[in-house]
């Protein structure tokens, strides 16, 4: 840097004459300007807003002149170095912008290609509509049962007034632990519960009973020697076989639709008097005149056989401790392969106990 | 019960106006459920034809066939020609009959099901054959094994009379299902009974019937407790070459039931029409008394299906001086059977005891329409006099005399009377019955009704054919027959509030749906199975998991028992889907596994009061033992490969990580150790327990069990008491107590004794001091570096203090203390 000079002409400094400061901000402007990639905008940064630029060299001389003349000089100087600083700011911001695009470009996938790296897991139907049902009792206020799949003959038959000469205890329907004098059973039907229920709580009882029930069945497309049900027992003080009407009507809607309903048939069940078959009004066609002849679902009769139900014959009561001059109540129960396999047009029920994924990973997490 | 529409209508008189499909309908409201209703379906020109002439010809390949003229009545016949008499030409396959005889003939245009098309003229064998000569089978009819064409009795018909009424086929056939509670509607006397009932018609009882009797028929020696009621009555002079009737053939038929002789088809035809299964001896086979007794254990008879059949203590016979001569209620013998020299005729009609028959049909597997009837329960009032319109119809139809005596050993049971409050069917049923409706129900069911209206008490005395009605519901369930089911109305209960999912039942739901978010596919097994299974499984002889329940009737030998492991139903899933070219696949089941108790026997206890506590508790002790499992087997890519990314096997210890999980979620936490185990690899098994308890296994199987089952590479699994974790899952996890103060991450590389597992590492360092928050183990090196007998194990340990920044002392108090636990296990820190 030069040493002050009071009698020094800044005009005869070249470098720090106006046209040269123009001319060296021009320069850089135009260096900017033409830079077309970071790299190339950081060289012009080094000729012309650099410490060895001509602007800076210029910028030294400044000292050496008078004041007056030092301040025009600044001035000067200071603007240009500012409009070259200026520029690279916003040139740097555009070509950062283009490179990082041209990157992004590069980066380009096929978002079609596989995805489905981590393994979806899934319920199998009967779980799901097992716990859809749960839901539906518990939101009626009732309570969810359950007990053995192993169970006492006395509580499968006996309790329920299936006596020892009913045909349905024969072998060919039961299965019988061995020794038979154990007097064990797989339970053919989720009705012990009812009196295990009667047996261990006090009146009023409202329960629901999903569960897994057994016949000796040979496994077909329409038969299995296991299968589950639904089994309903509310025991109160002044329950008629309206309310389990009602308590169906409200199961069908809950399961099948707000139009949904149910009607009875007469039937005949030991643990019930008087005792009714449930048709359930056919969700495909819903007796629908213009549809009913052609649905597949119901055959043409307009309603689709559900269960059996009635009203808990008083023996049954009285076996389990549940005193029927102050008590009644109603018992009803359901297949749930069935509703599944009906809904999803399954032709064949071994399809539920094969273990094929292809049948349950449709179903996800529920139904 | 099949019936014949027609007999129904001459018992009761239905308005012709009710269609079949209307009484169908109306009786399956009553309880007589119809399965279907049978018609011929035969339709169109059936007619009587003569035959007028009848001329073989045989044809090329040696068949000889009739070409014939046939008299079809004037007006089918084509007009007569100068070489044929008026008649139609029909070609016949049949060689049974002759010029003269009476035959059924399908003219054009007639329908027969059976063949599923309509009869046209068509030329066959050089001829063109008007129509078709039937037989039994072409029409439906009888039970087909009569060959050749049907050929009428002669003078029972005239050409051109309608064959589709001689016939019966345009009869409809109900064929009601009868539930076990209304054996009475095994006949048409109850089912008349319910249809005039179900219309509200006057009812005239079939067996409302004079019985003249003086003196003793055949004698009868009651020895058992069995047979309550036995009477005979006999024919003499019965011509056994008299046919049946038509109409008696044709009704029996509809019924289901085939034409043998017309003694036998009698006593068939009163059977169904009043329910009384009776039978017919030829009187000079018996020798002496009829004998009803039990069986002696080994005893032997020859029923008349021509079987061999041994019998116990528990089988009612009936006998004469030499022997059994049937079992009673079920099936007669052959020696005394009713032959085409049968002149005399010894008519039984008991009444059983219902349990006692129905044992035998089982014991003997032998289901007749006898057994079915009386182990229902037959009207006991009824032997009398079904005995004589079994004798009547016998002698109308096969000649001779009804002798004048009457047996009747033992009388019949007296039922009971039920008392009812009249308000009952209201208060069961949900409708106002009135008292007249109640009263005018059960009077229509044929019981007796007393009403006393200032008790408001209604005694009922059942009929003697409903063995159902024996308390005040069963009289309920009479009224609502006559009411209607459907006018019970719809009405919601109000239950008390509940309490939701029991804790049990929420956990085991939240543990299905956690298995399934762990990418696990949920499958449900069956659970039978035999030694074969455990064998395949790899179980050694001594195996506590070969102890299972036996079942005393399995669907397979191979199979007899209910499995112990939920990995045999798992394993055969698996190579379910192996096989069906599935490559990637994780599978769980949650399900219920049985383990005996042995010498436990259920006691069986009376249903007339409630069992004792302790009789109840005898119940649950004897049951086998059998907690809920759950398992998983995986196999293939945990993670499967996609461009740029490589795939990820399942390892043993993804196996390992399911129970893990599994427990977080049930907020327990397990530990493990190392276990052998079949059906796992001997180095890849872990034993998981909770508070030093085992409750399950998990890791890599043996690859030998894998290949055993058909899986290719690796196979990972596990499976858990699902009920223990449960049972011992907190209500409120770990507390989420933690501190914000900053961390201090420390690595430390020890070197330890080969058998030294990372667990015990682990849990030394993460006992050592307070300060310790989490230990991780992220290098196991084992080479060159160490010697032979040791391996380096690496941990990153986080320290954090509870309520201050960690000083330098601090950190250096933990590292001590963590290496002098350390060391005490043989580590060395390297």
């Amino acid at each position: 840097m030069s040493a002050p000079n009071s009698d020094y002409d800044p005009v005869e400094v070249t470098p720090l004459n106006a046209a040269e400061v123009e001319r060296m901000r021009d320069e850089g402007l135009a260096a900017v300007a033409a830079a077309s990639t970071v790299a190339d905008l950081k060289q012009a940064r080094l000729d012309h807003a650099g410490d060895r630029s001509p602007l800076a060299l210029a910028n030294r001389e400044i000292g050496a002149l008078p004041p007056q003349a030092k301040k025009e000089a600044g001035q000067r100087v200071g603007q240009a170095r500012g409009a070259i600083n200026q520029a690279i700011a916003q040139r740097q911001i555009v070509l950062e912008a283009a490179e990082l695009e041209a990157t992004l470009k590069a980066e380009t996938v096929d978002v079609t290609i596989p995805t489905d790296r981590q393994p979806r897991g899934s319920r199998h139907p009967i779980t799901t509509i097992q716990d859809h049902v749960a839901d539906i009792f518990i939101a009626m206020g009732w309570e969810i049962g359950e007990g053995p799949e192993a169970e006492a003959e006395w509580l499968n038959f006996d309790a329920l007034n299936l006596g020892p000469d009913h045909p349905a205890r024969t072998m060919q329907d039961t299965f019988w632990l061995s020794p038979e004098r154990a007097a064990l059973v797989l339970r053919t039907h989720t009705s012990p519960v009812q009196a295990r229920t009667m047996l261990e709580r006090k009146p009023p009882i409202y329960i629901a009973v999903p569960g897994r029930v057994y016949r000796t069945d040979e496994a077909d497309a329409t038969h299995m020697p296991i299968f589950h049900q639904v089994e309903g027992l509310a025991i109160d003080e002044g329950l008629t076989m309206a309310h389990l009407k009602g308590t169906l009507d409200h199961f069908a809607q809950a399961v099948y639709g707000p139009g949904s309903t149910t009607r009875f048939r007469p039937s005949y069940f030991p643990f019930t008097e008087p005792s009714a078959e449930i048709d359930l009004l056919c969700y495909v066609c819903s007796n629908d005149p213009a549809e009913v002849a052609n649905c597949g679902t119901c055959r043409g009769e307009g309603w689709v056989e559900w269960g059996g139900c009635g009203v808990v014959n008083p023996r049954v009561l009285i076996a389990c401790g549940v005193d029927p001059e102050r008590y009644s109540g109603f018992a009803f129960g359901m297949g749930l392969d069935r509703t599944i396999t009906s809904r999803y047009d399954i032709a064949d029920l071994r399809d539920l106990w094969d273990g094929d994924i292809r049948f349950t990973e449709p179903f996800g997490l529920g139904l | 019960m099949k019936v014949p529409v027609p007999w129904l209508r001459e018992l009761v008189a239905l308005p012709d106006a009710v269609t079949t499909e209307q009484l169908a309908d109306r009786l399956t409201e009553f309880d007589l459920k119809l399965e279907e209703i049978i018609g011929s379906g035969v339709s169109g020109p059936l007619t009587v034809g003569r035959v007028l002439s009848v001329q073989p010809e045989e044809q090329k390949n040696g068949k000889v066939i009739n070409w014939c003229r046939v008299d079809v009545g004037p007006e089918h016949n084509e007009p007569a020609t100068d070489e044929e008499p008026a008649g139609r030409g029909i070609v016949c396959g049949a060689h049974n009959f002759g010029v003269g005889d009476l035959v059924v003939v399908s003219l054009p245009g007639t329908f027969l099901p059976e063949l599923g098309f309509e009869i046209t003229a068509r030329k066959t064998y050089g001829h063109v054959s008007d129509g078709m000569i039937c037989s039994e089978a072409e029409l439906g009819l009888g039970s087909g094994d009569h060959s050749g064409i049907i050929v009428l009795p002669a003078d029972s018909a005239q050409p051109g009379d309608d064959a589709i009424a001689i016939l019966g086929l345009g009869d409809d056939v109900l064929d009601l299902e009868v539930n076990p509670d209304r054996a009475y509607a095994l006949s048409l006397r109850g089912v008349a009974r319910d249809t005039a009932l179900a219309f509200g018609l006057e009812f005239t009882d079939p067996a409302d019937r004079e019985v003249p009797a003086e003196g003793e028929a055949h004698p009868v020696r009651i020895e058992t407790d069995s047979c309550p009621l036995f009477v005979t009555r006999m024919v003499e002079g019965f011509d056994p070459s008299k046919p049946s009737p038509a109409w008696l053939v044709r009704r029996i038929e509809q019924a289901g039931m085939r034409s043998i002789s017309l003694a036998v088809d009698v006593s068939n035809y009163v059977m169904l029409e009043l329910g009384q299964p009776n039978h017919a001896y030829d009187a000079d086979t018996i020798q002496g008394a009829i004998g009803v007794r039990q069986a002696r254990e080994g005893e032997k008879i020859t029923t008349l299906d021509d079987q061999e059949r041994v019998l116990s203590e528990e089988d009612m016979l009936i006998v004469d001086d030499e022997g059994p001569i049937g079992i009673a209620g079920v099936m007669g013998g052959a020696r005394t059977e009713i032959s085409e020299t049968t002149t005399r005729i010894v008519i039984e009609a008991a009444y059983f005891d219902p349990p006692t028959i129905a044992r035998a049909s089982r014991r003997h597997k032998l289901v007749s329409e006898a057994s079915k009837r009386f182990e229902r329960g037959v009207d006991p009032q009824l032997a009398a006099r079904a005995a004589q319109r079994v004798a009547e119809l016998m002698v109308e139809h096969g000649g001779g005399t009804i002798l004048p005596g009457l047996t009747v050993a033992g009388e019949a049971p007296v039922r009971a009377n039920v008392t009812m409050r009249q308000a009952l069917p209201t208060k069961v049923l949900g409708i106002d019955v009135s008292v007249d409706t109640v009263i005018s129900a059960l009077t229509g069911n044929g019981i007796q009704v007393a009403h006393d209206a200032e008790t408001g008490n209604i005694v009922a005395t059942p009929p003697s054919w409903r063995f159902d009605i024996n308390d005040p519901y069963d009289l309920v369930e009479e009224v609502l027959r006559v009411v209607g089911y459907d006018r019970v109305p719809s009405v919601l209960p109000k239950a008390p509030g509940g309490r939701g999912l029991t804790r049990e039942q929420e956990l085991r739901r939240r543990t299905g749906i956690a298995l399934a978010s762990f990418g696990l596919t949920e499958v449900k097994s069956l659970p039978f199975v035999g030694e074969g299974d455990f064998d395949k499984l790899g179980l050694d002889a001594e195996d506590e998991r070969r102890d299972a329940v036996l079942l005393a009737n399995p669907l397979s030998s191979e199979q007899p028992a209910l499995t112990t492991t939920l990995m045999i139903g798992l394993l055969r899933s698996m190579s379910l889907n192996v096989s069906r070219g599935h490559d990637d696949i994780a599978l769980f089941e949650v399900a219920r596994v049985f383990t005996p108790k042995h010498g436990v026997e259920a006691p069986i206890y009376g249903v007339d009061k409630r069992p004792t506590e302790a009789e109840y508790a005898a119940l649950n002790e004897a049951l086998p033992i059998q907690p809920h499992h759950a398992a998983w087997i995986m196999l293939g890519h945990k993670v499967r490969p996609t461009i740029g990314a490589a795939g990820v096997d399942y390892l043993w210890s993804d196996a390992i990580a399911v129970a893990h999980d599994l427990a977080n979620v049930l907020n327990l936490e397990l530990t493990v150790r190392a276990a052998r185990l079949a059906p796992y690899h001997l180095g890849r098994c872990a034993e998981l327990l909770l508070d030093g308890q085992v409750v399950g296994h998990a890791g890599e199987l043996d690859p030998r069990i894998s290949q055993a089952h058909g899986l290719p590479g690796r196979v990972m699994a596990g499976e858990v008491d699902l009920d223990a974790l449960v049972a011992a899952a907190p209500i409120v996890g770990p507390k989420p107590n933690f501190s914000t103060f900053p961390v201090a991450k420390e690595d430390f590389a020890f070197v330890v004794p080969t058998e030294l597992t990372a667990g015990e590492l682990s849990d030394a360092i993460a006992g050592a001091h307070e300060f310790v928050e989490s230990v991780r183990l992220f290098d196991v090196y084992t080479g060159d570096q160490v010697t032979h007998d040791r391996k380096s194990l690496a941990y990153k340990v986080r320290l954090r203090a509870a309520d201050r920044t960690l000083s330098d002392k601090d950190i250096k108090t933990a590292r001590e203390a963590i290496l002098a636990h350390a060391e005490a296990l043989g580590a060395v820190l390297r």
